[in-house]
């Protein structure tokens, strides 16, 4: 901008060819800024575009033959059902674990430790499902068939009990292995930053570690830790490759240790490579569904870090 | 003298206190209950570590609050509980890493890495474990796809990524497009991979007519997933490069876009690079939209505009849920698990070489 004020022809005009280049620069920053928010809003548009098919269709039509509500909402139901068993595991461990980093492990080791949780979470999905179901669900048929005939008057455990193990309840315990990492690594983060000295202050006064922990750290961090399992909870609603290995899927049951149950996600990678016509459009459409609710559980909990930003920092 | 007295008067300090020996004990104790009531019910080691797990938590607190009393109990049970949660995690890590090695060293032969699966049939894989001869058939189709379609997801989110971050860092004013960016940033990085896929299949679906599959489709579906976790990464490294140094570039003459190129940029390129590393590990994995935008192949395909395409996590998919024979599952398994130990290889290898980016090229900030 100063070039206006020097009148030397040699300098306006070294400066014009550099204007250019920081014009074409900022222009190319501010249009990926943009594209991302086209992406994410032409993700919304091209679903809904080709999704309309669906909703327009003669409910005969629709798979079940009873129009696109009645097929979806089994499904739905069956995607919340995981991804709560998963977060009702995975979060009192996560937050252990997180604990376990911040406050207990020695010093010297905690960083150590802290990758190797975070090796969880590199570990591909598709690896996850293979191992839940070669190695996991085996295992727990046993369990399964001990619940079924011990505990078999609660409708969740109701028999007779899968015998591969291949059942929602495992899946839910793959997805609680999934989440942990992230839930593990956003209160880590919190819990670190807990003001020192609100914890020397409560030590000083004769607290023992738990009560520090209960009276300083946790009031600090709830917030964060809410959030941190909004976000698992988005990641558990929307995995597919664990639950479409892991779970033999059904009709919906109650009981969670029989073959039955499926859920969104995993009923479009099943069902996708085959797909042609309106199905395309209505595996697009229970697509959409999921879309929307992981964007409502995402904007939450994105919502509830950006309120208490200011005194948390977590982000 | 005062070894008598303090034999008669112990100190008040280690009064009411156990000795260190106690949780020892109590977890010898817990051991041998744990092993003789698992062993009631027909004894395995699972069961066995279960009780003893349970009896030593039961045990310790109940022993410390008789002797110590109710606080201190309770902050030994919250103790057990936090060792307990850390090692209830780190079991299915092992578990799985184990499992990968254990069934995938045996498939990982030269003959898997450098073959691909075309014209292997079902028959084929029924003789050869009527012959019990090395499996054949491999996983070199997947391993070029795997890297081809993250090759080209990489082309496409990194200059994207980048240069949004450098919006939001260096040219917004805090004004609400970036703001509206940084949120839906955030958000996007939640979007269920599955979605991503649909997103990219309905898209291309739209230009190209329904059922475009190729490898092209899927990177573009990978970067979905990919730009926001590269724009988080860069936005954090750009954030810490002091302002000193924009300052003292701008104070030189150096124009905002030389001074960005020339001097932000080189400061935070460790940082960046790891980032940009950590997001390819992040993708690499992703069997989902691979699923819904590639297809599936069975030979060698290097074309990603055209045809369908097989990655690594599909390959193990297939493998596992459609076996080559079905009738002998085997050497689809021995496949799948090669598969899986080449694919946690390379993430790993990825994780690390991000780490030792990082480190190497330490941040050359004035902190």
């Amino acid at each position: 901008m100063s070039t206006k004020t020097v009148s030397t022809n040699a300098l306006r005009n070294a400066g014009s060819s550099g204007q250019s280049g920081d014009k074409i620069f900022s222009t190319a920053s501010l249009l990926a800024g943009c594209l991302i928010l086209a992406v994410l809003f032409s993700v919304a548009i091209f679903l809904l575009g080709q999704a309309l098919p669906t909703f327009a269709a003669d409910p005969a039509d629709i798979s079940g033959g009873n129009g696109f509500f009645s097929y979806i909402w089994p499904i739905v139901i069956g995607t919340v059902i995981a991804a709560t068993i998963a977060l009702i595991l995975a979060t009192p461990v996560g937050i252990g674990v997180a604990l376990f980093i911040s406050h207990y492990a020695p010093r010297r080791l905690a960083q150590g430790f802290g990758y190797l949780i975070d090796l969880l979470a590199a570990i591909p999905s598709v690896v996850y499902g293979a191992w839940g179901y070669a190695v996991l669900a085996p295992q727990l048929a046993l369990a399964y068939n001990w619940l079924a005939t011990n505990l078999g008057w609660i409708p969740i455990f109701e028999g007779p009990a899968s015998n591969t193990g291949r059942t929602m309840l495992t899946a839910g315990i793959v997805l609680a292995v999934m989440v942990l990492p992230i839930i593990t690594s956003l209160s880590r983060e919190i819990f670190l930053q807990t003001p020192k000295l609100h914890e020397e202050a409560s030590l000083a006064l004769g607290a023992t570690r738990w009560e520090m922990i209960k009276m300083s750290v946790l009031p600090f961090a709830r917030p964060g830790i809410i959030s941190a399992a909004m976000l698992g909870l988005g990641r558990a609603l929307g995995e597919t490759m664990a639950v479409a290995l892991v779970l033999s899927g059904g009709a919906l049951t109650a009981s969670l240790i029989q073959t039955g149950n499926q859920t969104i996600a995993a009923e479009i990678a099943l069902n996708f490579p085959e797909a042609f016509g309106l199905r395309l459009s209505e595996l697009i459409a229970a697509g959409l569904v999921l879309f929307v609710i992981t964007l409502a559980v995402n904007v939450i909990a994105r919502w509830i870090i950006s309120r208490h930003k200011e005194f948390s920092g977590a982000n | 003298m005062s070894n008598a007295t303090m034999t008669r008067r112990p100190s008040q300090f280690t009064k009411n206190k156990l000795p260190k020996w106690s949780i020892w004990a109590v977890l010898a104790g817990a051991l041998i209950l744990g092993a003789a009531v698992s062993a009631l019910l027909g004894f395995s080691p699972i069961t066995m570590a279960i009780f003893a797990a349970v009896f030593f938590v039961v045990g310790g607190t109940g022993v410390s609050a008789a002797v110590e009393g109710g606080r201190k109990a309770r902050d030994r049970l919250a103790t057990y509980l936090v060792y307990g949660a850390f090692i209830v995690a780190v079991l299915p890590l092992i578990s799985v890493i184990w499992t990968v090695l254990e069934r995938g060293m045996p498939g990982l032969t030269y003959n898997f890495l450098f073959r691909s699966m075309n014209g292997l049939t079902g028959a084929i894989d029924n003789q050869t474990v009527i012959d019990g001869t090395p499996v054949l058939g491999g996983a070199y189709h997947a391993i070029l796809g795997t890297l081809q379609i993250t090759l080209w997801a990489t082309i496409i989110s990194v200059p994207v990524g980048l240069l949004a971050a450098i919006y939001l860092v260096e040219y917004s004013t805090g004004g609400p497009l970036s703001r509206a960016i940084t949120f839906f940033v955030d958000v996007m990085t939640g979007i269920p991979s599955i979605v991503a896929g649909l997103f990219a299949a309905a898209l291309f679906g739209l230009i190209f007519g329904p059922g475009t599959r190729t490898g092209f489709v899927a990177a573009a579906a990978l970067s979905v997933l990919m730009i926001p976790v590269v724009v988080r990464a860069t936005e954090e490294m750009l954030k810490i490069v002091p302002n000193e140094l924009r300052e003292a570039s701008f104070a030189l003459g150096v124009r905002k876009w030389r001074t960005i190129t020339k001097v932000v940029i080189p400061t935070a390129i460790s940082g960046i690079a790891s980032g940009v590393t950590l997001a390819i590990a992040r993708v690499i994995g992703e069997t989902a939209p691979i699923l819904v935008t590639a297809g599936f192949a069975r030979g060698i395909n290097l074309d990603v505009f055209s045809g369908w395409m097989s990655t690594l996590p599909t390959y193990i998919y297939y493998q596992i849920i459609t076996p080559t024979s079905p009738t002998s599952t085997d050497p689809s398994t021995q496949r799948a698990w090669a598969a899986a130990l080449i694919l946690i290889i390379l993430v790993m290898l990825l994780n690390l070489v991000a780490r030792l980016i990082a480190r190497m090229f330490a941040p050359k900030t004035s902190r």
